[in-house]
């Protein structure tokens, strides 16, 4: 179960996860950010500072913009990683592709140098 | 036997009156014989019908009667005949002869009785048509009192007047009580009323006829002898004939009087034939459309309306009518529309009269009344049947009613069949999953490669759902063996689908002597093109070489390498860089991967698996995790690597509290010696 939380800060988009992404809900997490990018954010913060858990499914829609992202200038960045799903991230190796900030500040800043 | 005691009667009675008549003649018959005869000849008559009519299980109730109606007829024109024929002879001596007399008697009562049991016992069947116990027993109380008065007049007990009148008053009442049970009347239909009508009237006038001829014979022949075997004292026939003719009377009567509410009996059975056509129409239809025309036809023919249509709005407008075109039917949608009147109705009479008054608005329209009802399909309003009549206020609350339930149960008709659809769809649906299962089986490896150098122990189970989990070895020559251990994203169908693709990858790559980061990069690159957007395969690929004591492996995104060296004692997992393939689609893989290196030695050992097993949940919702899975490993640091796997999976379970863990998990145990 997931729930999704969505704020404006700063000209970016911050999308709030808090719960858990696997396969069935994995599909919430994709439309969030459809949505943003629909609604022409270029700077996309995800916070995951209450996200207890994510599965391969979860981390496949973060992999499945990736490229989107670069053609389009789009920046997304993640924080607030507990250590659990960030070694799932690093396990895949999606840490190398992705941009992991520490905290919202960090992510802030990470997203305004991009 | 009824024909040789009837002779047998015969012939004792007219020598017994001749004897009488002559008194010079000693007669050396007993004078009770006639009445023991009379008796027997009763009850073999009794029991002839009792067998013949009773057991006969296909009669209906017009045919019944008509049985009877039948035989009063044989014994009417019988009787007529010799009364034909004694007049034609005129008034010789032999026509007033007593034993002639006595003759034409005793034929007339032979016919008298059989025509009364024959009855007796067609009646019997109409009355228990529908029997209670009481109805029994009062049946069984009335059957046996008429036979034991047979067996009493059979012995030539002396006549007591008392006990006479009681028995015969008993008998009456009896028989007029059984004579109120006339349900058999209500299943008839009009038509098999009428007959039964007139084969009623006839049978009562055959029965006065012959009582009348009987009565009129026994005086004719007490003039001439009083020592004949005389029925006017016999408690049997007597009862015989209050009882038969009371019933037919009253039967009679019943039915002219229900003639008139047959039409009413008839339609509530229609209704209930057509409600089960629409509640079964569906098993034996198999179609959707079947179950609206036969809505259509039974709800005209139930309320008799002029015309009708029924109108479908779900997968695609349909539009079913009776005796009306498209375009009439059309027209009054429209006018009802325009006027916005919300068609559909409930059971409520007030809005089928606004409904027809709106109606008579439209001109040019031949219809006066109207009523409609919606379909309701799993809660949802499907369509709506409409029925016309040319008069006015044409439906009465009935068949408002009635046509309500016909929709309704049209609606859940349809739901079921739908229902049932979905279930056998299911079905299939499961039935594939299993086939996509025992595919996904076969593709992992029967035997894995041995080598003296090492030996490899391998397990995986799937959830309930197909699973992803791929691993498989491979010669690559004499001294260097790869091994692959690899998880697809995501389950079902197509997990199992790319793991074929990863499985075709491996066997082809992997033949000739690879690189392990070559390997990535071409798998990557086969993949691109497979994989759809958001799946991903995360592997490690080993090559172990047995001459250098060196395995070379690159990890693709896949859980990190559990190595125990027996030289330390200690286990560690190998954490180094790699992404899982189809993450990156384009050539710039190649700097995410990289080619690792470690030398081997006896005693150690290489646990592979996916992330399910470190990923499976306690009840607390704890995951087993890396370090429990470092303790369990050097818990049996000594075994075999079957040792090692079993005491994984057992600590896996013993964790977890199950052994169905709701994912995929696989290991794969190398030992070295």
């Amino acid at each position: 179960m997931i729930h999704i939380k969505r704020l404006q800060e700063d000209n970016a988009d911050v999308i709030v996860l808090i719960g858990e992404i696997d396969a069935s809900s994995s599909i919430e997490l994709d439309l969030a950010i459809a949505k943003s990018v629909g609604e022409g954010f270029s700077k996309i913060l995800i916070d995951c500072s209450s996200l207890d858990y994510i599965s391969s499914a979860g981390l496949g829609v973060f992999m499945s913009y990736i490229e989107e992202f670069k053609d389009r200038d789009i920046k997304m960045v993640l924080f607030g990683m507990s250590e659990k799903v960030a070694n799932t991230f690093s396990i895949l190796g999606l840490n190398e592709l992705l941009q992991i900030g520490k905290d919202k500040v960090q992510a802030k800043q990470m997203v305004n140098e991009l | 036997m009824g024909v040789i005691t009837w002779l047998a009667l015969l012939f004792t009675d007219i020598s017994i009156v001749f004897s009488s008549v002559h008194s010079m003649i000693k007669s050396d018959i007993p004078v009770w014989l006639p009445g023991v005869l009379l008796n027997l000849f009763i009850v073999s008559l009794f029991y002839y019908y009792k067998f013949k009519i009773e057991r006969d299980e296909i009669l209906n109730f017009v045919d019944l009667l008509w049985r009877v109606f039948a035989t009063g007829l044989v014994a009417t024109v019988i009787s007529l005949s010799l009364r034909l024929g004694a007049h034609l002879l005129g008034q010789t001596k032999l026509t007033t002869h007593v034993v002639f007399l006595d003759l034409i008697y005793m034929i007339n009562l032979g016919l008298m009785i059989g025509f009364l049991v024959m009855a007796f016992t067609a009646w019997k069947r109409l009355i228990l048509y529908q029997k209670s116990k009481w109805l029994l027993r009062v049946w069984a109380f009335f059957e046996i009192g008429l036979l034991l008065s047979l067996l009493y007049s059979s012995f030539n007990l002396p006549q007591v007047q008392w006990l006479y009148v009681t028995m015969l008053s008993i008998f009456v009442l009896t028989g007029l009580v059984l004579s109120g049970n006339m349900k058999w009347v209500a299943y008839l239909n009009f038509r098999q009323k009428w007959t039964s009508l007139l084969l009623l009237l006839l049978t009562i006038f055959y029965l006065l006829y012959i009582l009348y001829t009987n009565s009129k014979l026994t005086d004719e022949l007490g003039k001439v002898s009083p020592y004949f075997t005389n029925y006017n004292n016999h408690i049997f026939i007597l009862s015989l004939i209050v009882f038969v003719t009371i019933y037919s009377i009253f039967s009679f009567l019943v039915i002219l009087f229900n003639l008139p509410t047959t039409s009413v009996f008839e339609q509530k059975l229609e209704e209930v034939v057509n409600f089960q056509r629409i509640s079964q129409s569906i098993q034996t239809e198999q179609n959707e459309e079947s179950v609206y025309n036969i809505l259509l036809e039974t709800s005209v023919s139930t309320v008799f309306a002029d015309a009708a249509w029924l109108e479908i709005n779900e997968r695609g407008y349909r539009l079913f009518t009776y005796k009306i075109n498209d375009k009439e039917a059309h027209d009054i949608i429209n006018h009802l529309k325009d006027h916005n009147i919300k068609g559909v109705l409930d059971q409520s009479s007030d809005k089928t009269k606004n409904l027809s008054r709106h109606l008579a608005q439209l001109r040019g329209s031949r219809f006066r009344s109207i009523l409609a009802f919606p379909i309701h399909v799993g809660g949802e309003n499907i369509g709506t049947l409409a029925l016309l009549k040319e008069l006015p206020d044409g439906f009465n609350k009935e068949m408002t009613k009635i046509v309500s339930t016909y929709a309704n149960q049209a609606g859940i008709s349809i739901e079921n069949f739908r229902l049932m659809e979905e279930a056998l769809q299911n079905e299939r649906y499961k039935e594939e999953l299993k086939i996509a299962k025992t595919v996904q089986k076969s593709l992992l490896p029967q035997l894995l490669e041995k080598d003296e150098d090492f030996d490899i122990a391998a397990f995986s189970e799937s959830a309930d759902e197909v699973g992803g989990d791929y691993y498989d070895t491979l010669r690559m020559d004499d001294h260097q063996v790869s091994l692959i251990i690899a998880d697809v994203s995501g389950k079902g169908t197509t997990a199992a689908f790319h793991m074929s693709q990863m499985k075709g990858i491996f066997h082809s790559l992997a033949q000739h002597c690879i690189e392990p980061d070559e390997f990535m990069i071409r798998a990557n690159q086969a993949l691109v093109y497979c994989l759809e957007r958001g799946s991903f395969i995360s592997a490690t690929f080993f090559v172990i070489n047995k001459e250098t004591k060196r395995i070379r492996y690159a990890r693709a995104g896949h859980c990190p390498l559990l190595y125990y060296r027996a030289a330390t004692g200690t286990a560690e997992y190998f954490k180094d860089k790699g992404i899982a393939l189809g993450m990156v689609r384009n050539k710039s893989y190649r700097n995410f991967i990289q080619a690792n290196e470690f030398t081997y030695a006896p005693g150690d050992i290489m646990v592979l698996y996916t992330d399910g097993i470190t990923e499976a949940k306690d009840a607390k919702g704890e995951e087993f995790g890396y370090e429990r899975l470092t303790a369990a490993l050097l818990e049996i640091k000594d075994g075999t690597p079957k040792e090692v796997q079993d005491h994984l999976i057992n600590r896996l379970y013993e964790f977890s509290g199950t052994k169905n863990i709701n994912d995929d998990y696989t290991t794969m145990i190398v030992g070295f010696k």
